[in-house]
């Protein structure tokens, strides 16, 4: 009798909790972020020029500006962002978890990333490859010398695995010094700990020019690897993926047009002669609204962080400390790779 | 907290069954008999209510319903390197086996730092009941100041130490212009770098194995000695001299057989090479910070356990043996400490197993434990949180259940000795 | 021969001299060192050794603090400063430790809200460390201190605290009114109300987000030893009746109770406490709705509470197993029923044996709040090997940075220590 009443409503509680199953959620990234009123970002934890936050707290950087580029194209701030700090262990994670609505922090577009991962990664914001740094007094002018060297690398990127297959293929020996921020990586390799650096050589010009002494490192000619870093956001919710991508293509689009910071509020004033203008401006057409976002969107976004060439003088370029010349991230006009669609 | 009955010994109050009255749906509630099961009905329904709800957000994660839970990783290849290779690995080799590598090299470090936190805290929980006033006020502040300082920050202070204060590598490297180098290693065998510390390797050629059969031959001819020895004493009366015989049978055989094989057993120091020491066997600060920082810690309190295992035995077993005539070392040796150990034995096993626990700190060292290569590289590279923390914990879980298990059964061995 | 000697004795002592004192080397420091430094050859060398290792690090340390300066704006200015005469450049600290203390995010001119916070602690926490010696009204003190202590730290309108403690005080209302109804039904009546104070208040205090609002800030911005301070008290309080729950649920009679809190119990003291931050940091957000966005701080103040309320569980299981099964059986010939029997009889004392346990729990514990700062986040250890360490002036000061940190944690955890022993003497009430 006892027994049967006890199996009789544990059959009931496993009934009750069957419903519990039922119901699943919806909500579109798009919506949640007009709902919060801000857009969660994720960024590093602090690369020169790339993302780091300034002396009074306010995030800056070439990433930084994205996050912003896009917060002012959705919900019409640049300032209503909430930068999250991601280490190369959590930035997938706090994407995919819905932590983070985007990640725009040096990540590398690689098929299983993109595919296995399930992420989506809506453009290139900046091709970079893997290098090697090395102190002068060393000796090594190749890295094809470093057979048997101490080499410091940042784990959980890829270029611990550029390094594996490096080596490997050059059929040399190296000792890894595995640590878990680039921070960390450059105390070890000032204090001598390990004899060689590598990273993005974007990020090894950054963090040289940090040094009390630059010039006693040089980076090694070799680029090992292929690095598009760009911005990436969920896999499935086509929508959103589709905001930032076009929101990254104004800003390159802007610079080929010759839209700035500085004359974007006068040329959306009116519709002017040339229609592509127009139309990522939002004087002619519906180009935002088959986004979902308001007809200013684009030029919100050009008018709070300035258009590709700007963000990047402003924050990397060669007249900041970090000193990077345009190269391969010039627009393909200029001999460089970085270019937009058509807004069309 | 709506639990009933605590103790084996609580007792219901029996309730005579209502003559013929059936059930009421009341009795759920007031009649003890029934209401266990219903709280344990309620908490049931509730935990699984809050799984229910877990598991569903879970399956209504976009990500993880697009990527599945897929354990297909560990058979693919790893593509990254491991520094410390206790079995042999490349890039090429799967994540299984990096996993299997992270695992030894967690059971490494944990092994060498039990049996060093063993020594330290014996040693101060010896010392600090000494008579000897400064000894044992300085054992007193050892223990007290690392008890009371996070292990993380011994950890990272010590690798700071490894990376920072010893000699710069380059110092031991050959100049370019063929001068002789800064400093060079210690007896020529000792190399204390800020690269980790290089020391000799003992190397087995063709007959090694035979040398290796002859040692374990006479370590068990030692212990063989000392049996026939005792049994003389306690049969016969006859005392057999025990020390210089032990160290003959330990030593002759081995330095006879190094010399008849034409020396199978060498040292292999280290020597410089391009940038670093070649050879020779390579204690990195990343093994040097943990191992060291989680000794000197974990022993802090073993010194404690130690302390309160010889306060526990009574005054008069040291006085009873004293009367006896034994000298102060044997009274230990044979009366204090044999009944010191059934006391010290369970917490220190408890610290073995907090050691074990505390190597997962090796992340921040960048030690290639399990939790550097599945819980670090692995996870980051594949992308399988999941997969990876629930394997990490497995691992721990049934380390720890498996010590516990063994704790279990010596615990019991020892209470059977007990009147 | 002796009678001549007798009488030729010319001088006999008529009066007993004073007692001399003892030998010079039986007496005061001497005979002390000779018999605690130097009672043996053993003794001697172990005295020569320690006195060799105090020598030593007192060599190091103490030029290291005396000649140390405070002045200097990095480490270039400092070494200049310091001409190499072997002191310390604690100048770090004299420049960074509002970072240290604060995190680099908490706004400098709002740091006076988390000092007041902690100074309040000093207020709130006597009360419940010295019952025996304060008045029973001052635990009202303790019992307000979270709500002030909140709102102090995250800022925000007071009504969010206020609401949170009306809630508590009418379910404790609630509860005291059905409380002669049986335990249980009191305790779902006192947490039903507060549930519908919570709502109904919290509903009208949506409508006044200004009413005496401070500045609010996030719990990303919290940082430093502030960061350390806030996930050791908040875990401890919380993981104290969560291992109560969890000691009474291992000792039940109930078989499925029972072995859902031994499963608990065993398998969160069988992982190491990183892997439970990892959870927090990297999976725990898959089991939670999307839109929920629990902040970091907050994930790893569940994962932390669990991980030490297991570990409590266990102190107080000892606790009650202590206890004389006498007691167990005086309760129930009483007729108290479980809940009474508990919490009148058996936890009084099986709290009081376990008080040491669990403050050596909750110093370990706090001691482990540094490993936040493996996953990112930057509490004192974080502060020190992220920001601090990497940035282009402080870089190579480690020796200063790691020896403040050294400093306040000792100064928390062995004043912790040292109450507990206090308190052990003082409960021992068993006159052995």
């Amino acid at each position: 009798m006892q027994k049967t009443v006890f199996l009789g409503t544990l059959a009931a509680a496993v009934g009750t909790a069957g419903f519990a199953l039922a119901d699943a959620h919806e909500g579109s990234t798009l919506a949640q972020v007009q709902e919060r009123g801000s857009l969660n970002c994720g960024v590093t934890t602090g690369v020169p020029g790339f993302a780091e936050p300034d002396a009074d707290g306010v995030w800056q950087g070439f990433d930084v500006a994205v996050c912003r580029a896009v917060a002012a194209a959705v919900l019409g701030d640049p300032n209503a962002v909430t930068f999250v700090p991601t280490t190369g262990k959590t930035r997938f994670t706090a994407l995919a978890s819905g932590e983070i609505d985007m990640l725009a922090r040096n990540t590398t577009w690689t098929f299983s990333r993109d595919t296995d991962l399930s992420f989506d990664f809506v453009g290139v914001n900046y091709y970079d490859g893997q290098g090697f740094m090395v102190p002068a007094d060393l000796g090594v002018s190749s890295a094809t010398e470093l057979d048997g060297a101490t080499v410091c690398i940042q784990t959980g990127t890829t270029t611990e695995l550029n390094l594996a297959d490096f080596f490997r293929v050059n059929g040399m020996s190296y000792e890894p010094v595995p640590i878990e921020t680039g921070a960390e990586a450059v105390q070890q390799y000032l204090a001598g700990a390990c004899d060689v650096y590598t990273t993005d050589r974007s990020a090894l010009a950054a963090q040289r020019a940090g040094f009390e002494d630059p010039d006693a490192s040089v980076i090694l000619p070799e680029v090992v690897s292929k690095e598009p870093l760009g911005p990436l956001v969920r896999h499935g919710d086509n929508e959103w993926g589709d905001i930032v991508r076009w929101t990254l293509n104004a800003l390159i689009s802007a610079e080929e047009l010759g839209i700035t910071q500085g004359n974007v509020e006068e040329m959306a004033a009116s519709a002017g002669d040339n229609p592509e203008i127009n139309r990522i401006l939002g004087t002619e057409g519906d180009l935002a609204a088959m986004v979902g976002l308001e007809a200013d969107a684009f030029k919100n976004a050009i008018a709070a962080v300035g258009n590709y060439g700007e963000v990047f003088d402003t924050n990397i370029g060669e007249s900041t400390a970090i000193g990077l010349a345009r190269g391969l991230n010039a627009q393909y006009t200029d001999g460089g790779l970085i270019y937009s669609p058509p807004f069309r | 907290m709506g639990i009933r009955g605590a103790t084996p010994m609580a007792t219901t109050t029996e309730q005579a069954p209502d003559a013929g009255g059936g059930f009421r749906l009341s009795q759920l509630w007031y009649d003890t008999r029934y209401r266990s099961y219903t709280f344990q009905l309620i908490a049931l329904v509730l935990l699984i209510l809050a799984f229910a709800w877990l598991i569903n957000n879970a399956f209504n994660n976009p990500v993880l319903q697009e990527a599945g839970i897929s354990f297909e990783f560990l058979g693919a290849p790893a593509g990254y390197d491991i520094n410390q290779q206790p079995i042999p690995y490349t890039s090429q080799d799967t994540h299984l086996r990096a996993t299997v590598i992270g695992a030894i090299n967690t059971l490494i470090v944990a092994f060498l730092a039990c049996v060093t936190a063993t020594v330290f805290g014996v040693i101060a929980g010896v010392l600090r009941l000494s008579k000897n006033w400064i000894v044992s006020k300085l054992m007193a502040v050892y223990v007290e100041m690392f008890r009371n300082i996070p292990v993380l920050i011994w950890i990272l202070i010590i690798f700071t130490v490894a990376a920072n204060v010893f000699p710069a590598m380059a110092d031991f490297r050959i100049p370019r212009d063929g001068s002789d180098p800064t400093r060079t290693p210690v007896l020529g065998m000792f190399a204390f770098t800020n690269q980790g510390v290089f020391i000799p390797r003992l190397t087995f050629d063709g007959q090694g194995w035979l040398f290796l059969a002859i040692f374990a031959a006479s370590v068990l001819g030692v212990f063989g000695w000392r049996r026939y020895a005792r049994n003389e004493l306690y049969s016969k009366g006859r005392e057999v001299p025990v020390w210089w015989p032990s160290l003959l049978i330990l030593f002759v055989p081995v330095i006879v057989a190094q010399f008849a094989l034409g020396q199978p057993v060498g040292l292999e120091n280290p020597e410089m090479g391009r940038f670093r020491f070649d050879g020779g066997f390579l204690l990195r600060p990343s093994l040097i910070a943990l191992w060291f920082a989680l000794s000197i810690y974990t022993g802090a309190f073993i010194a404690e356990n130690v302390r309160a295992g010889i306060l526990a035995v009574s005054k008069g077993q040291t006085e009873a043996a004293a009367a006896l005539g034994l000298r102060p070392g044997r009274i230990m040796s044979l009366v204090v400490l044999p009944q010191a150990l059934r006391v010290i034995i369970p917490p220190l096993i408890s610290q073995y197993l907090n050691i074990t626990k505390n190597t997962s700190l090796a992340i921040a060292v960048g030690y290639m434990d399990l939790t550097g290569t599945l819980g670090g590289i692995t996870l980051n590279q594949t992308g399988r949180a999941l997969e990876c923390i629930l394997l990490l914990m497995a691992f721990y879980l049934s380390f720890s259940l498996a010590i516990s298990a063994i704790m279990n059964v010596y615990n019991r061995s020892v209470a059977l000795k007990e009147r | 021969m002796s009678d001549a000697h007798a009488h030729s004795v010319a001088f006999v002592r008529e009066s007993e001299i004073p007692p001399a004192p003892p030998p010079a080397r039986e007496t005061g420091a001497v005979k002390w060192m000779r018999e605690n430094l130097f009672s043996g050859v053993f003794n001697t060398i172990m005295t020569v050794l320690a006195l060799i290792v105090v020598v030593y690090l007192l060599s190091g340390v103490i030029p290291w603090i005396v000649n140390g300066t405070w002045e200097g704006g990095d480490i270039r200015e400092c070494r200049a400063i310091l001409m190499g005469n072997g002191g310390g450049c604690f100048a770090v600290i004299a420049e960074r430790w509002p970072q240290l203390l604060f995190g680099f995010e908490y706004p400098a001119d709002l740091r006076w809200r988390p000092t007041v916070a902690f100074l309040l602690l000093f207020v709130a926490v006597p009360p419940a460390l010295f019952p025996m010696y304060l008045p029973r009204w001052s635990l009202a003190l303790t019992g307000l201190y979270p709500f002030v202590a909140f709102w102090l730290i995250w800022g925000g309108s007071i009504l969010k605290p206020l609401v949170a403690l009306a809630g508590v005080a009418l379910g404790y209302a609630a509860y005291k009114v059905v409380e002669k109804r049986g335990f249980v039904l009191a305790l779902a009546v006192g947490v039903v109300a507060a549930a519908i104070a919570w709502w109904l208040l919290g509903t009208v205090a949506g409508e006044f987000p200004r009413v005496l609002r401070l500045e609010a800030v996030e719990s990303r911005n919290l940082g430093g030893f502030m960061l350390n301070m806030i996930l050791g008290v908040v875990c401890v309080s919380l993981s104290l009746p969560l291992g109560i729950v969890l000691a009474l649920g291992r000792q039940s009679r109930l078989p499925f109770i029972k072995y859902a809190c031994v499963i608990f119990i065993e398998f969160v003291r069988g992982v190491p406490l990183i892997t439970l931050l990892f959870v927090a940091n990297v999976v725990l957000a898959f089991f939670l709705p999307p839109e929920s966005n629990l902040d970091l701080i907050v994930r790893v103040v569940i994962m932390i509470t669990m991980f030490s309320a297991a570990y409590i569980a266990e102190v107080i299981r000892g606790g009650l197993a202590a206890l004389p099964r006498g007691q167990y059986e005086a309760a129930d010939s009483l007729g108290l029923d479980y809940a009474q029997a508990m919490r009148l009889i058996i936890l009084p004392q099986a709290l009081k044996i376990s008080i040491p346990g669990i403050v050596n729990v909750a110093v370990g514990l706090f001691k482990d709040t540094t490993l936040v700062s493996v996953i990112s986040m930057f509490d004192l250890v974080g502060m020190i090997r992220g920001p601090i360490l990497s940035s282009t002036d402080w870089a190579g000061v480690y020796w200063e940075l790691w020896a403040f940190a050294c400093v306040l944690f000792f100064v928390v955890c062995y004043g912790i220590s040292q109450y507990s022993q206090w308190l052990e003497r003082q409960l021992a009430t068993d006159h052995r």
